[in-house]
């Protein structure tokens, strides 16, 4: 159904993602592709795939943003950042995406959250690519159906699966742990628990779609200090700060 | 937004036709127009007719049209839901109203109350065309408060302006069709005058930075697409050809669509019937032409938050 379901569980299903950690290496993305080919939404269509122009549907996309402070003193080149940036389904709890469907395809489970398309029912008709401020869904003109991210659902419920697998195939492939999964409706959770700490963010949040997914912004940056020579410390009184500064010397000739 | 051909025709057409049937229906059911059955026919025939291409047209944009009629299920909260259903509710009382119009020779009794009903569905279906766009939020140029009366007027001018020349047609009725349509040309051009001032001044609903969540590091900047080919949200979000050529087309609409058509609608309503068919005719055409160029604009110009992760600083 397309409206929003008024009771729900609470649990809300979703993705950390930590843009400090991510390196961009697209394995997530392709990860993702690999797996939701085969899965729930399957196939994800590529045309052209080894021609000029391949063009195809992918849930996962990792763009690369730098960043610059915006006053003028303390700005300059030491302090502008690149941030690996990946962009995929944030199963908001004011899904527009879901509302604007005509048909009742589009719809957000009320046990978990998670934003699915019933195949079966979508017309094509794209408006809720058109009413998603973050780009989550796309179009495949071979099954002439819109396709999105769910969140893994086949492999999050897949009792086949051994229980540490039952994860995301984007967060089961990362290798610097950037992605974490886990219900973000639960305070106590490991995800809610991070975002507490590193004060995680919503995208876009003036537009009120109050995304489930949330990021972690990059740490600040290590002070210049943390790269100074060690204080020479003769005749002080710990050996090892002795013996440390004596390796600090040898390893700066 | 890319601006799908299917669409255009879908808003253009539908828009004259509820126009038309929304005119007639009043002027009809107040007395007006007199129940002519030649005017009835070919007015009432012609906006059914327009209506219906046009939302045979809407199916064409379709992934799977033969299941468009799962669309008309999602009424509570869909706006493109509500149109289908009131754009099919609408048909009954249009029938009835033209069949005494056209069979009885009546508008009065119940076809007055039937074809009251059609231009309250008439109008109420072009209201929901217009909410489908107003209500997307990621889209500024789409969500403001000018684009429900731009559509209500488009479909105002250009519904007269067909009006106008069935008048002349048929001979019945002329000055009043001619002045309805100028006065709704007139009032199309100023709308949509308001709703370009509106969208060029407008500030800005969203950065680069807001959509990364990037803010507390400064300014946020693409440095890198994560594909080197064109995806389906660059090519039907990113749509970029229009604003180039924006300030020249929005000339050709005022021009082509409004000016020239309501000159040439003033001059007919001096000249004898026979030859201001053509005028109005003319007239027609030129209001066709800016309705779609319009419309092309109204897509193309739009600009979707997702272009912020594809370079956009802002939207």
């Amino acid at each position: 159904m397309t409206a929003i379901a008024p009771n729900t569980t609470g649990r809300k299903l979703g993705l950390v993602i930590d843009l400090d950690t991510c390196v961009g290496c697209h394995a997530c993305a392709v990860a993702c592709k690999e797996w939701n080919d085969g899965g729930h939404m399957a196939p994800l269509t590529d045309e052209d795939p080894y021609g000029r122009e391949p063009f195809g549907v992918w849930f996962n996309r990792v763009h690369a943003f730098e960043t610059q402070p915006e006053s003028g003193c303390g700005g300059g080149p030491a302090s502008t950042r690149t941030v690996h940036f990946p962009r995929s389904c944030l199963h908001c709890e004011q899904p527009d995406c879901v509302t604007v469907c005509p048909t009742g395809a589009s719809y957000k489970r009320a046990e978990d959250g998670i934003v699915l398309i019933d195949e079966d029912q979508c017309i094509g008709c794209k408006l809720c690519s058109w009413a998603c401020p973050y780009g989550a869904r796309e179009y495949d003109s071979h099954s002439g159906t819109m396709k999105k991210c769910t969140l893994c659902v086949d492999r999050i419920y897949n009792t086949n699966l051994p229980p540490a697998e039952r994860r995301p195939a984007c967060v089961m492939v990362c290798p610097t742990s950037a992605r974490l999964f886990g219900d973000l409706g639960d305070p106590g959770s490991d995800v809610s628990r991070r975002v507490a700490a590193r004060g995680g963010v919503d995208l876009l949040p003036d537009l009120g779609y109050r995304p489930v997914n949330k990021y972690l912004p990059p740490r600040e940056r290590r002070a210049a200090a943390d790269t100074a020579p060690l204080p020479d410390a003769p005749g002080g009184a710990d050996i090892g700060q002795r013996l440390l500064g004596w390796v600090d010397r040898l390893l700066s000739r | 937004m890319h601006p799908a051909a299917s669409v255009i025709l879908f808003t253009v057409t539908s828009g004259m036709g509820y126009g038309l049937l929304a005119l007639l229906a009043v002027l009809g059911s107040l007395g007006m127009l007199p129940p002519d059955p030649g005017l009835g026919l070919a007015g009432l025939g012609t906006a059914l007719a327009l209506i219906t291409v046009g939302l045979l047209a809407s199916t064409f944009h379709l992934g799977h049209p033969e299941r468009a009629w799962r669309a008309l299920s999602q009424w509570r909260t869909s706006w493109l839901s509500r149109e289908g259903v009131l754009a099919i509710m609408a048909y009954p009382p249009a029938v009835l109203f033209g069949g005494g119009w056209v069979l009885a020779g009546r508008t009065d009794g119940v076809f007055a109350l039937a074809g009251w009903l059609t231009a309250l569905l008439a109008v109420l279906t072009v209201c929901c065309t217009a909410m489908i766009y107003a209500s997307l939020k990621p889209i500024p140029q789409w969500r403001n408060r000018w684009v429900m009366p731009g559509y209500l007027a488009m479909a105002l001018a250009t519904g007269a302006a067909w009006l106008a020349l069935l008048a002349s047609v048929f001979g019945i009725g002329r000055g009043l069709t001619d002045i309805i349509a100028i006065l709704g040309l007139g009032l199309a051009a100023l709308v949509k005058l308001a709703y370009w001032r509106h969208i060029d001044s407008a500030a800005p609903i969203a950065t680069a930075a807001a959509a990364t969540g990037l803010g507390g590091l400064g300014q946020a900047r693409l440095l890198e697409r994560p594909n080197t080919q064109e995806n389906y949200l660059q090519k039907e979000m990113g749509f970029r050809v229009a604003r180039k050529h924006a300030n020249r087309l929005r000339r050709l609409v005022l021009i082509g669509g409004f000016g020239l058509p309501l000159v040439l609608i003033l001059a007919a309503s001096f000249l004898p019937a026979a030859m201001s068919i053509w005028l109005l005719a003319l007239a027609l055409v030129g209001v066709t032409i800016g309705a779609l160029v319009e419309r092309w604009l109204f897509f193309a110009q739009a600009k979707h938050t997702v272009t912020l992760y594809y370079g956009a600083a802002t939207v």
